[in-house]
């Protein structure tokens, strides 16, 4: 393994932030794979550390092919993990909104530029993302449709899902849209938690990477052949969202069954206690996205469900 | 009258609730020209807040001279006004970049849909905006070059030191002014002053060139007080000027001033040793209308900028 200073960033009363990346193997830059963009992203983050344990190993045991280059880069926005801050820096600039970015901008802008200059020399790339909205998800990848995503390739990873998604234009300053207009083929996972760390989804992400390469020919690694991928459009996904705020109590989480017209979820009066809405189920199907808040604003999307697909 | 635009439930006893006063003496009528101000999509831009007031204001004191209807909308993000923040509370998103919204989205998108919804059939609308809170900026309007055909002869009358046109760049796309423009609602920006405070000179200066506007619609039979022609620049005018290294900025200059070359600018300094890291001088001639107020920078944080490309003397001010 070695180690390469991406980009420093000097603070007046800051020690320095180095973004750093963990390189294993030589030659052909192969698969890039990316974590922490925004300062709450620490599961994104463990992961990484967890697939840098395993890469190691894997080179230690001669097991990355030849000719082939990963690296890791667990860290952007360090600076903001240390003091419990989405963004970054003294204007507080989302970091996976400022791609492509340029080399004379604020500093945001200049990361990302450096970032992607060093990145989108990778054939493929791998972001550990999160959403704006904090919840659970079903393990899954995640592609803009730019005219450049592989879905095919995506199935890969061996995760239940591949969701295709039609970019907004919010989503064209992203490092995803960014590395594909680079040529890399990008593909974003999402694990169900952000802020706290879930062993279990880890494992899963750290092995649908290590599958991916795998099936790519950069390492030799004996692995589970994982889910085949439903490949979603996004537009498909059916919202469901709340009439009333109030106490959000959820009564099925990301992965489970529901059937239609049953319970998924109950709002309550905050002070009162008592059950203000039952929010019913609209259609057969699997929950891909659930919301986790204890509070619910009236309208927003507490659940996203995939339509069970009928034999 | 003033009525809520939308209702939306907050957990605890409270409601997100967006007003606009329409102010309308006439009986109401499609036939009715309709001027819409709105303000306040950034919770930390007030200089909006005394250009409604003022514009409701001066109403109030002529109603006789309004002939159709002006909408005011101060607050689009009032939960941010509150808290001086930014951005939408809670998910952190920049209200600016979820127009035109969608009816069926979350709680957000669904204000931003009822926005938009709610300024459809005006003939014009102001978005106003202050700088955020590290620069301040002259009086201007900022208008996409794919609209500046249509928005150009409305911004001159404006009564702003200057019109940017901005090469439009996609992230703009989702912001209330471009949607509207899309939508053909004709919309622009207007950007003075500084983010968390209010120039009321720079504030009357605005709503008298609202009030010049109003008057060419039609809306406005009232006296209008003498406005100035802006300059009209493209981004290739506008010179940057970031800082070299992190430290404390010390302005050395007066904003909305004429630079000469070589001039002073400011300096980074640092405080522990009392040295000065980067002395920044001016090596184009022109107005400075952007300057740094907010003390700390990193290396490449914007400390001024200036409109080239134009004489010293403001009646001088050319297209
Ligand atoms: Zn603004």
């Amino acid at each position: 393994m070695r180690i390469q200073e991406i980009y420093t960033v000097h603070s007046v009363y800051r020690e320095d932030m180095k973004i750093r990346g963990y390189i294993f193997g030589r030659g052909e830059k192969s698969a890039c794979i990316v974590g922490a963009l925004r300062g709450n992203e620490i599961q994104q983050m463990y992961i990484c550390s967890q697939l840098i344990q395993a890469l190691r190993e894997l080179e230690s045991n001669g097991c990355i092919s030849a000719g082939k280059q990963i690296q890791v880069i667990p860290v952007v926005n360090g600076y903001g993990i240390n003091v419990g801050r989405h963004f970054f820096g003294v204007d507080n600039g989302d970091l996976n909104r400022a791609f492509p970015g340029n080399a004379y901008g604020e500093q945001s802008r200049r990361i990302a530029y450096a970032l992607l200059e060093d990145v989108g020399a990778y054939i493929y790339g791998i972001q550990f993302a999160s959403f704006y909205m904090e919840g659970e998800f079903v393990p899954h990848v995640r592609m803009m449709e730019t005219g450049y995503q592989n879905a095919s390739l995506a199935n890969l990873f061996g995760l239940p899902y591949v969701v295709v998604h039609k970019p907004a234009p919010i989503d064209t300053s992203t490092l995803n849209y960014n590395w594909q207009d680079e040529m890399t083929a990008a593909f974003s996972l999402y694990t169900n938690k952000n802020r706290e760390i879930d062993e279990q989804s880890a494992r899963q992400a750290v092995a649908a990477v290590l599958r991916f390469l795998k099936r790519m020919g950069i390492i030799r690694y004996e692995s589970h052949s994982g889910y085949i991928s439903h490949v979603l459009y996004e537009q498909d996904l059916s919202d469901v969202h709340a009439g009333e705020a109030g106490i959000f109590r959820g009564l099925v989480k990301a992965g489970d069954d529901v059937r239609y017209g049953r319970p998924m979820a109950e709002i309550l009066d905050p002070q009162e206690g008592m059950v203000r809405e039952t929010i019913l189920a609209p259609t057969d199907g699997i929950v891909f996205f659930a919301h986790t808040s204890a509070l619910v604003l009236q309208g927003d999307t507490v659940y996203r469900l995939v339509h069970r697909l009928h034999e | 009258m003033i009525e809520n635009i939308t209702l939306l439930e907050l957990p605890v006893g409270e409601h997100l609730a967006i007003r606009r006063n329409r102010i309308c003496y006439k009986k109401e009528s499609k036939a009715l020209g309709r001027i819409a101000i709105v303000s306040g999509t950034h919770g930390d831009e007030l200089e909006g807040q005394y250009i409604c007031y003022e514009v409701a204001r001066r109403i109030g004191e002529r109603p006789e001279c309004l002939t159709g209807i002006v909408d005011i909308y101060p607050a689009l993000n009032p939960l941010g006004i509150d808290l001086a923040n930014r951005t939408l509370p809670i998910t952190g998103v920049d209200m600016n970049r979820m127009f035109p919204g969608s009816k069926d989205g979350n709680a957000m998108e669904r204000i931003a849909a009822a926005v938009v919804d709610d300024l459809i059939g005006a003939d014009l609308c102001i978005d106003v905006h202050a700088s955020d809170i590290f620069v301040q900026e002259i009086p201007q309007v900022r208008l996409s070059e794919e609209f500046a055909d249509r928005m150009l002869p409305f911004a001159k009358l404006m009564n702003v030191d200057m019109i940017w046109m901005n090469a439009t760049a996609t992230v703009h796309e989702a912001t209330l002014a471009h949607s509207l423009n899309t939508m053909g609602i004709p919309a622009m920006v207007v950007e003075l002053g500084q983010g968390n405070s209010i120039n009321m000179i720079y504030g009357n200066q605005v709503v008298d060139g609202i009030f010049n506007v109003m008057h060419e619609m039609g809306l406005w039979t009232g006296d209008v007080a003498p406005t100035q022609m802006p300059a009209i620049s493209s981004d290739g005018k506008v010179e940057f000027i970031r800082s070299e290294a992190e430290g404390i900025f010390l302005s050395r200059i007066q904003h909305n001033h004429f630079v000469s070359m070589g001039e002073l600018i400011g300096e980074v300094v640092d405080p522990i040793t009392g040295e000065v890291k980067s002395r920044i001088t001016a090596d184009k001639i022109g107005l400075l209308f952007t300057l740094r107020n907010y003390p700390l920078v990193y290396e490449g944080d914007l400390l001024a900028r200036i409109l080239t490309d134009i004489t010293h003397n403001s009646s001088a001010i050319r297209e």
